[in-house]
């Protein structure tokens, strides 16, 4: 992922984004995107995962990176769209949907926060063969929405509102973002996370818990919380 | 003392819908340059990328003039009043403005409509509805002005509460503490490197909003008066770096630009205790309007002054004092 210098390699990819591009990517490498990508997240998989509605447009057709945002948007009097920034949010709470999803999408690159789990990455992302980069910072709003040339569509925006609306962005140099999970279904977040957590129990050393425990410490409802 | 002439309602709608776009946009320099002392140390690679990404992030929003993080938070209000101070149309005034001041700067900076109903997730695309936006007040002896100041604070990640107990004392407030940084803080979610808020005390209520004004109100720098607090501060600062975690949860040190401690007199068998995560979009932004029509802007709200952090119960106005001498 990185060199001896400690520099990130650095991509570039082009949407639809081929299965040998993303065969090509490391864990830690730094992305910028060309071409099309959509804005999708619950009320747009609720809508055609759960009540039935097709797609507003044909997605296989258009591009295969789904992005988890919303962007910071308002409706010019002419209709047009005028977009300051864009950040992602976060992905994990999507999880249920995207099995589903890489089905009906055919998506083969997610964008968005946070990542999901390396289990998830290995039951749903490997078989679809797919992969998530995740966005920077995560404030980088300003620095993505450098990267809109242009907005394509905004559907479903009437019903489901600025925030949850399908967007359809044109994008040219749109990062950067970084590869959190490759093909082989491994997350660069769990594996910092693992180098991390070694370090935990020194930081911890020598506090006493409090005196009073929650549920959550504990997840057996029939234990006794004082201690 | 005559009642100076009443601040203009349109010129505090104007200052407001300034601030709102100042905060979405600019980045504090008391926070950035804490980023840049820290992008100077960090020895985690991914983490370094990340702030050093972050740092080209507030220039490219500056020079575009658009909003540093499309997650624009929660923008609320916190007003400072002036003793003296009159608005035209008083208090219900001051709210109608502040409120079409929010609603005027979502579209046109552009903001984004974050605020929805909590069930049926209505969204009125203005950041206005139902005790939305927040405004709280607080008051200032010996002062003409009205202070306006917007947060716009990252929703959702980096913010507990917890009942403490005497008995459990600075370690009970170092695990809280650091369970919050470590719970949050994996994969990034609080948008560290954050300045840390810590309410101790009070009432559960006043805990909250004590840590949360901590978190927003205070400058990277900025030290409690108290010196015991003053010392716990810095020292939490430095144990939150020392977790090992970095930028995006990454491994590295970055985690806590500053940390601020406010505290409030609490049930004697209690020590309520809550942490706020200020993410790397920490806008804030303020402006003090004079009775005669001079409106100024600055990146430290001055929230905390002696006379919020007042224990005893007279406090002496200069004018009660004047007349004492006299
Ligand atoms: S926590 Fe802050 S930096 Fe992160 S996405 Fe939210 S507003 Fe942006």
């Amino acid at each position: 992922m990185a060199d001896s210098r400690g520099k990130l390699r650095e991509v570039r990819l082009t949407t639809p984004v081929s299965d040998a591009a993303l065969r090509g990517l490391q864990l830690g490498d730094v992305v910028y995107l060309d071409g099309l990508i959509y804005t999708g997240r619950e009320s747009v998989y609720k809508r055609v995962l759960q009540d039935g509605m097709a797609p507003p447009v044909d997605l296989k057709a258009l591009t295969n990176v789904n992005f988890h945002c919303s962007p910071a948007a308002a409706r010019n009097d002419d209709g047009t769209f005028n977009v300051g920034a864009v950040t992602a949010t976060a992905s994990f709470r999507f999880s249920k949907w995207l099995p589903k999803w890489f089905e009906v999408s055919g998506a083969k690159v997610i964008v968005g926060k946070g990542g999901m789990s390396e289990q998830d990455y290995r039951d749903v992302f490997v078989p679809a063969g797919a992969v998530y980069l995740t966005t920077v910072g995560y404030g980088t709003g300003a620095l993505l929405g450098r990267g809109i040339r242009r907005v394509l569509d905004a559907h479903w925006i009437d019903d489901l509102g600025i925030a949850q609306a399908m967007w359809v962005l044109e994008v040219e140099k749109f990062g950067p973002l970084l590869v959190e999970s490759d093909l082989d279904g491994n997350s660069l977040f769990e594996r910092q996370n693992r180098i991390v957590n070694q370090g935990l129990a020194r930081v911890y050393e020598g506090l006493k818990a409090p005196s009073l425990a929650r549920y959550g410490e504990t997840d057996d409802r029939r234990d006794e919380l004082i201690g | 003392m005559p009642h100076p002439p009443k601040i203009a309602a349109d010129a505090l709608e104007d200052a407001a819908r300034t601030v709102m776009a100042k905060a979405g946009i600019e980045i504090p320099d008391d926070y950035l340059g804490g980023i840049r002392e820290m992008a100077d140390t960090e020895r985690g690679d991914l983490s370094a990328f990340v702030l050093q990404a972050m740092l080209e992030n507030w220039e490219a929003a500056k020079a575009d003039q658009r909003p540093m993080c499309a997650d624009t938070g929660v923008p609320r209000w916190y007003v400072k009043y002036g003793n003296e101070a009159r608005v035209e149309g008083g208090p219900v005034e001051v709210e109608r403005r502040l409120r079409r001041a929010t609603a005027r700067a979502t579209h046109d900076v552009p903001l984004r409509p974050n605020r929805v109903h909590p069930l049926s997730r209505r969204d009125n695309d203005n950041n206005v509805g139902i005790n939305a936006p927040e405004i709280e007040y607080s008051f200032e002896p010996d002062a003409d002005w009205v202070d306006i100041t917007t947060v716009h604070k990252g929703g959702l990640f980096g913010t507990d509460y917890r009942m403490l107990f005497p008995a459990d004392g600075i370690d009970g407030i170092k695990r809280f503490y650091l369970d919050t940084l470590v719970a949050f803080g994996k994969r990034g979610l609080a948008c560290q490197p954050a300045i840390v808020g810590i309410g101790l005390g009070g009432s559960k209520d006043t805990c909250m909003v004590l840590g949360k004004q901590a978190a927003c109100l205070r400058t990277v720098g900025d030290r409690n008066p108290e010196p015991e607090i003053a010392a716990l501060e810095l020292e939490l600062k430095e144990l939150g770096n020392s977790i090992g975690m970095g930028a995006m949860g990454f491994v590295g040190s970055s985690m806590v630009v500053d940390c601020h401690i406010e505290v409030g007199y609490t049930h004697t068998g209690g020590m309520p205790m809550s942490v706020h995560c200020f993410c790397l979009s920490s806008r804030r932004a303020t402006a003090r309007l004079h009775p005669d029509g001079r409106v100024e802007y600055r990146t430290d709200p001055q929230w905390f002054t002696p006379y919020m952090r007042r224990d005893t119960v007279e406090w002496q106005t200069a004018a009660e004092s004047f007349e004492k001498s006299a």
